[in-house]
């Protein structure tokens, strides 16, 4: 078997339905082992296929294998070439690693004995992509490739997710030998997390009983855990109000009588005033970052923490004082401190504090009903929340349209809501809606985008037309890099650089020209009819929304302020 | 940095295989650790390295370097080494040009207080071993620009953990 046969072969093992990528000079020959499987590119998947999508950059064929692990929690695989192919990747892995998320590239390499001459398209990419992957291979035997991929997969999905990157030199594609296909592999400092230490349960479900005000902060983590039942099972019996960060947006149904929403930079104003009020926060599978916490000397100063997290060098990382920590899998560890504190609940009286918590709720519910008057940033989102159904999975880009949807989109079923929170990638929700559409055919899925991001990864039109995977691209166009100016706006006494788009592309004609429908809307009936035509439609539809130029994302808190410093307007 | 800054060791055994070393000093590179020396060489099994880290840092931030170092796949173990609790050395090959006023036979009862050895000579040149905590060797080092310093090649420090510790107090 030749390497690049023992990399499809490999990937089937794993039971991959389908990769993304872009063929080049030095992974041909895997795309030579692919050509077998491409004929099944049209039917239903099955367990003999292997579907390739052809990406039209590498950047989105990560963003896309990164879609598709979201929506599917499985691992979403992408190929690139060597040199421009593979550093194109680059960013989408970046992506990935900041928001934890299991994807697996496999670059191809100039031949083994070119590599250090600055051969063609030669880079070193194991190196480049040290700093953004958990772990990278480079097999120089054939008999390494199975090897390689086995353990890409066990490292990417095993612990805290992160992509992993195999590079595979040319000539260990084409050259042939024996090979063999492990069952598992062994990594001896390297295993899954062990079960939740009883003695810390016990320390914590101690803290959460003897608690007067807990709040539940989540995080990513849950997401990526798939922790949403034991959190909101969790969260009932205990009757303790959730917020969550950016990136746990959605761990938590947002229209739930607990939740309290987001909280951080954009978060609710009400729900970040609340937060230092708290006697217990029980952390969740969040890094806490800067966005989330503000200034971190001024959260929760004279709260108990403690922190749960599947990264051990998370704990002290951005919260420094002392917390009660627990390296767990999050999952495990809220269903351990469920079992621990079930029976010493009777009799807990936090009647007012719940209540207080729910008057945050109640008011911030009734900012989300939106009057349907006219279409600002974010009332089109509103809206486009009454008009898609809860299971319907959306993505943003980055910027204004994505501080939006964390304020004004309510999240209420699992994997339903995907976003670059951590790296915060312009260009990243086309194509990773493609992905979550490849993973979730049976659910409508939508890129709510800014006109500036939307143009970083528009291309990826052409792979939705030809490859038949239609979602609907909601464009918050404001003819400006809206973000940008804000904070120009707000902390650069409005000088205005480099900010403006103007009115090109139309994005209508964009659309038409990738063979994909493209529609203008100015009015909320009208948004509601191409929502409606978009979801039953067989091609991708770009809806441009024009909005005005000087709409803020508001409440925020400034960068470097305390989380109870909030702007309101 | 807070009260409780000093110098801690990190004694790591690792795979001994090809960019093992890169992805340590990536990792020390983006994450912006203020490391002042790291020694690599053969441990006892083969196959494993020995790396030796040593930082000047509070807890908090040593706590993240070990912990780290030790999530890289390819680190088998850390261990927290401190002064009290290690036997710490480093050596220094350090090669003299004396001259005038700086006679030969001075440079030799210099070398001789600090207990360093000669291990090659010229007509023109010196050089010593000296082996010791780092405090001796900056020492060593600090006088002999007054005795034609020419080079110096140390190679970090390595340390083991003590087996017996006398405790004194908590």
């Amino acid at each position: 078997m030749s390497g690049a046969e023992a990399v499809v072969e490999a990937l089937l093992r794993e039971g991959v339905e389908v990769v993304f990528g872009h063929p080049g000079g030095a992974n041909m020959p895997i795309y030579d082992a692919l050509y077998d499987f491409q004929n099944f590119r049209y039917t239903p998947l099955n367990e003999t296929s292997l579907r390739h999508i052809l990406a039209r950059h590498e950047q989105s064929a990560a963003h896309m294998a990164d879609g598709y692990a979201r929506a599917s929690g499985k691992v979403g695989v992408c190929m690139a070439t060597s040199g421009p192919g593979a550093t194109n990747l680059m960013t989408g892995l970046a992506t990935a690693y900041m928001d934890s998320s299991p994807v697996v590239a496999i670059t191809g390499q100039v031949p083994s004995f070119v590599i250090g001459t600055d051969g063609f398209q030669e880079i070193d990419v194991v190196g480049m992509a040290t700093s953004v992957t958990k772990y990278t291979f480079q097999p120089l035997r054939v008999r390494d490739v199975p090897y390689s991929i086995k353990a890409a997969f066990y490292l990417a999905t095993t612990r805290r997710p992160q992509p992993v990157l195999i590079d595979i030199p040319k000539d260990v594609q084409q050259a042939e030998d024996e090979v063999e296909f492990l069952e598992s592999v062994n990594f001896p400092n390297y295993g899954p997390l062990p079960d939740p230490d009883p003695m810390v349960v016990k320390t914590i479900s101690r803290a959460i009983l003897d608690a007067q005000r807990p709040v539940i902060l989540a995080g990513g983590g849950v997401k990526m855990a798939n922790a949403y039942r034991e959190l909101q099972a969790f969260a009932e019996f205990l009757v303790a109000p959730v917020v969550t960060s950016f990136m746990g947006k959605g761990a938590f149904p947002e229209n739930h009588p607990l939740s309290l929403g987001c909280m951080g930079m954009h978060g609710s104003e009400r729900t970040n005033k609340l937060i230092p009020e708290c006697d217990v926060l029980l952390v969740v599978g969040s890094r806490l970052s800067d966005r989330t916490t503000g200034k971190i000397e001024k959260f929760a100063p004279n709260t108990k923490v403690i922190h749960i997290d599947a990264d051990k060098a998370e704990i002290g990382k951005n919260y420094k004082l002392p917390v009660v920590s627990l390296v767990a899998d999050a999952k495990k560890a809220l269903q351990a401190i469920i079992r621990e504190v079930e029976t010493g609940m009777m009799g807990r009286q936090r009647d007012a504090w719940v209540k207080r918590a729910q008057e945050v709720v109640v008011t911030a519910r009734t900012e989300l009903d939106g009057n349907g008057s006219h279409l600002s940033g974010p009332e089109t989102i509103r809206m486009l929340r009454r008009f898609i159904p809860h299971d319907a999975i959306v993505t943003t880009e980055v910027g204004q349209h994505q501080m939006w949807c964390e304020q004004n989109f309510q999240v209420i079923m699992p994997r339903t809501f995907f976003s670059s929170g951590g790296l915060g990638t312009m260009g990243f929700g086309f194509p990773a809606a493609l992905g979550a559409k490849v993973a979730r055919p049976d659910v409508p899925v939508f890129d709510v985008a800014g006109d500036g991001s939307f143009l970083m990864t528009e291309n990826s039109l052409a792979t939705s037309v030809e490859e038949q995977i239609p979602v609907t691209v909601v464009i918050l166009n404001n003819r400006m890099l809206g973000m940008v100016a804000q904070w120009q706006r707000f902390f650069y006494n409005r000088r205005y650089s480099a900010v403006h788009l103007g009115k090109s592309p139309d994005f209508v004609k964009l659309a038409e020209s990738y063979g994909a429908e493209g529609v203008r809307v100015s009015t909320i009936l009208e948004l509601e009819t191409a929502v409606n035509r978009a979801m039953r439609s067989p091609v991708t539809t770009v809806i441009d929304v024009p909005i005005s130029p000087e709409e803020n994302v508001l409440p925020m808190l400034p960068p470097g302020a305390g989380i109870k410093e909030m702007v309101v307007g | 940095m807070s009260q409780d800054a000093q110098l801690r060791i990190i004694s790591a055994l690792v795979e001994n295989k090809p960019g093992v070393l890169y992805r340590i000093s990536n990792l020390v590179r983006r994450k912006s650790f203020n490391i002042e020396s790291i020694a690599v060489g053969h441990a006892e099994t083969p196959g494993l390295a020995r790396m030796t880290f040593t930082m000047f840092s509070d807890y908090s931030r040593f706590d993240q370097v070990m912990k780290n170092i030790d999530n890289l796949i390819d680190v088998r173990s850390v261990e927290p080494l401190e002064e009290r609790n290690a036997t710490i050395r480093e050596l220094a090959l350090v090669k003299f040009s004396p001259g005038a006023p700086v006679t030969r036979q001075e440079v030799m009862s210099f070398i001789e207080t600090f207990r360093a050895n000669i291990v090659d000579m010229s007509p023109e040149t010196l050089t010593v071993e000296i082996s010791g905590d780092s405090d001796k060797i900056n020492a060593f080092i600090d006088l002999a620009r007054n005795f034609g310093l020419k080079e110096v090649a140390r190679t970090g420090t390595v340390a083991l953990a003590r087996e017996m510790i006398i405790k004194r107090g908590t």
